[in-house]
């Protein structure tokens, strides 16, 4: 595994100077090496991990299970994209077992959600089943904590 | 009222400098020797629910059997040396107590114990406590912190009874390469001596694999392992360590541990056994965070332009401040005016004198504002 990637999927804003630090490269070739990634398409984008919440902000998130007859040479792909190109849709899996896709819608409130699914979602040809469960908190996204997290108690000096 | 031995021993230069630390609550600390990772929550996990499952009690008085067993398994997996789980291995309070066995199970009075400095705080006080005389090997940076054969050899009288080395090294982060082991491997042999080996940093290297003394030809008989969980696992506060060595020497540690400690807590030991079942994997991950942090400060204390010798394992850098002034008053002077907390080199022995220990167990944050600061407190005493 590289370590460039390994320090930018835990913090995106490490800066050049300091991961070259950290892995004995020089800036240059550190700058090098991620414009390559990106430019590969390996490192996708650099976003931040937000409590919404925390922030005062009313979102509200649903997963939604969704049953799904495949076409025939396609699979399940041609429909899994159509539904990832919303863009109140922010996951899409595809599962095994009993459901087909995981889907996980964004809204500005339950409303619009229930609109979204049963007016964009369900009624995509193919589709024809949709669970919806609504998210009622957050405890981890992304690797992250969202609660308080607990610290070291360490003395000042110790030996 | 307290005997002449506890008076002889100084009180830890650690603990002295600690004293004006506290009550400082603005203070950055790169002056801390253990992980400044929580321990990993699967083995949290597993303490907690030992005890919901009643697991209270004493345990036998060299540990649980399961917990020697691991360890037995993971010395040889490592080492390739077997350890009988059932009379070579004794689970103790932490390596300090375990180190603190060994002195008292092979001292006799007036015997001499040979101790490479720099070095951990405790290695000299608990051989005066029983009666034996330290006898210093210092060792410098113009060495790498490593003791030739030569110099082992000029210490050796017919009073010798052991020598105590520990690598990778606190305070220095020296690691020793198998060449000079098996040197002094030979003097240990010729001379018939025991080797106390502290081997608690052996899984923090990062450049070459560790090489533990007792896996060289005909140590494992001649060596006291010592070893724990407290700063591979982030274990600090759950002092499980453990001592490994002939039938007869853990024969005689288990009485004196019997009759101070009678066993180490269960609830520890039930942690350390989920620590070696299932924590290589978080293991590995401090591991590799800490050689990161490792090549950020020698590479800022390069760029100081101190006098620094590459640490290759443990999670110490040891720069020499020589050029500034004496150890405390540098270390006094640059928590007074930069608060950041460093420990003076001569806490571990006369030969650190010079020299301060920084402790890259912190996060890279804490790291990079203190580099700033010490760098800001350097160039102030350049003026």
């Amino acid at each position: 595994m590289d370590e460039i990637l390994e320090i930018l999927e835990d913090n995106a804003r490490v800066s050049y100077r300091e991961i070259a630090d950290m892995i004995d490269l020089d800036e240059e070739e550190v700058k090098k090496k991620i414009d390559e990634y990106l430019e590969r398409g390996v490192i996708k984008k650099f976003k931040t991990v937000i409590d919404w919440e925390g922030a005062g902000e009313e979102k509200v998130y649903a997963v939604v299970d969704v049953k799904i007859s495949p076409e025939r040479g396609k699979g399940y792909d041609l429909i899994a994209k159509k539904i990832s190109n919303f863009p109140q849709v922010k996951e899409v899996y595809l599962l095994s077992g009993e459901y087909d896709l995981s889907v996980l819608v964004e809204g500005e409130n339950m409303k619009e959600i229930a609109f979204f699914i049963s007016d964009k979602l369900a009624t995509i040809d193919r589709v024809y089943h949709t669970t919806t469960h609504f998210i009622l908190k957050k405890y981890k996204e992304h690797g992250e904590i969202l609660f308080e997290k607990e610290r070291n108690h360490r003395q000042v000096v110790s030996p | 009222m307290i005997s002449r031995n506890v008076e002889k021993i100084p009180p830890s230069g650690i603990r002295k400098f600690f004293e004006l630390v506290i009550g400082a609550d603005d203070v950055i600390s790169l002056g801390v020797g253990e992980p400044d990772f929580v321990t990993p929550w699967e083995i949290r996990e597993s303490a907690i629910y030992s005890l919901e499952r009643g697991y209270t009690s004493y345990t036998s008085n060299y540990g649980l059997l399961g917990l020697r067993e691991a360890i037995s398994d993971q010395v040889y997996e490592k080492d390739g040396t077997f350890y009988d789980p059932e009379r070579e291995i004794l689970i103790t309070c932490g390596v300090s107590e375990a180190y603190d066995l060994a002195i008292r199970t092979i001292t006799d009075p007036k015997d001499e114990i040979i101790v490479v400095e720099p070095c951990y705080v405790s290695y000299q006080p608990c051989i005066t406590l029983s009666g034996g005389e330290p006898i210093s090997l210092p060792t410098s940076m113009e060495d790498g912190f490593v003791p030739t054969s030569e110099e082992i050899d000029q210490r050796i009288t017919d009073k010798t009874k052991a020598i105590v080395i520990s690598y990778p090294n606190n305070p220095t982060g020296a690691t020793m390469n198998k060449k000079r082991m098996e040197e002094i491997a030979d003097i240990v042999s010729e001379y018939d001596l025991i080797l106390i080996s502290d081997e608690v940093y052996g899984d923090l290297t990062y450049n070459e694999k560790h090489v533990s003394f007792s896996s060289l030809n005909g140590m494992k008989d001649r060596t006291i392992l010592l070893n724990g969980f407290s700063k591979a696992y982030a274990m600090t506060g759950w002092r499980i360590g453990y001592l490994a060595a002939n039938e007869e020497i853990v024969d005689g540690a288990v009485k004196i541990h019997q009759y101070s400690m009678i066993c180490a807590p269960i609830i520890s030991q039930m942690a350390a056994i989920e620590a070696i079942v299932s924590g290589e994997k978080g293991k590995m991950e401090m591991i590799r965070e800490y050689n990161r942090r490792r090549r950020m400060v020698v590479k800022r204390l390069n760029e100081m332009e101190l006098d620094i010798f590459e640490p290759k394992g443990a999670f110490y850098a040891f720069p020499s401040i020589k050029e500034y002034s004496g150890s405390e008053e540098f270390s006094e002077r640059l928590l007074r005016e930069k608060r950041v907390a460093v420990v003076p080199g001569n806490a571990f022995g006369e030969c650190g004198e010079g020299f301060v220990r920084i402790s890259y167990a912190a996060s890279r944050e804490t790291i990079i504002e203190a580099m700033d600061r010490i760098g800001a407190f350097l160039e102030s005493l350049k003026r």
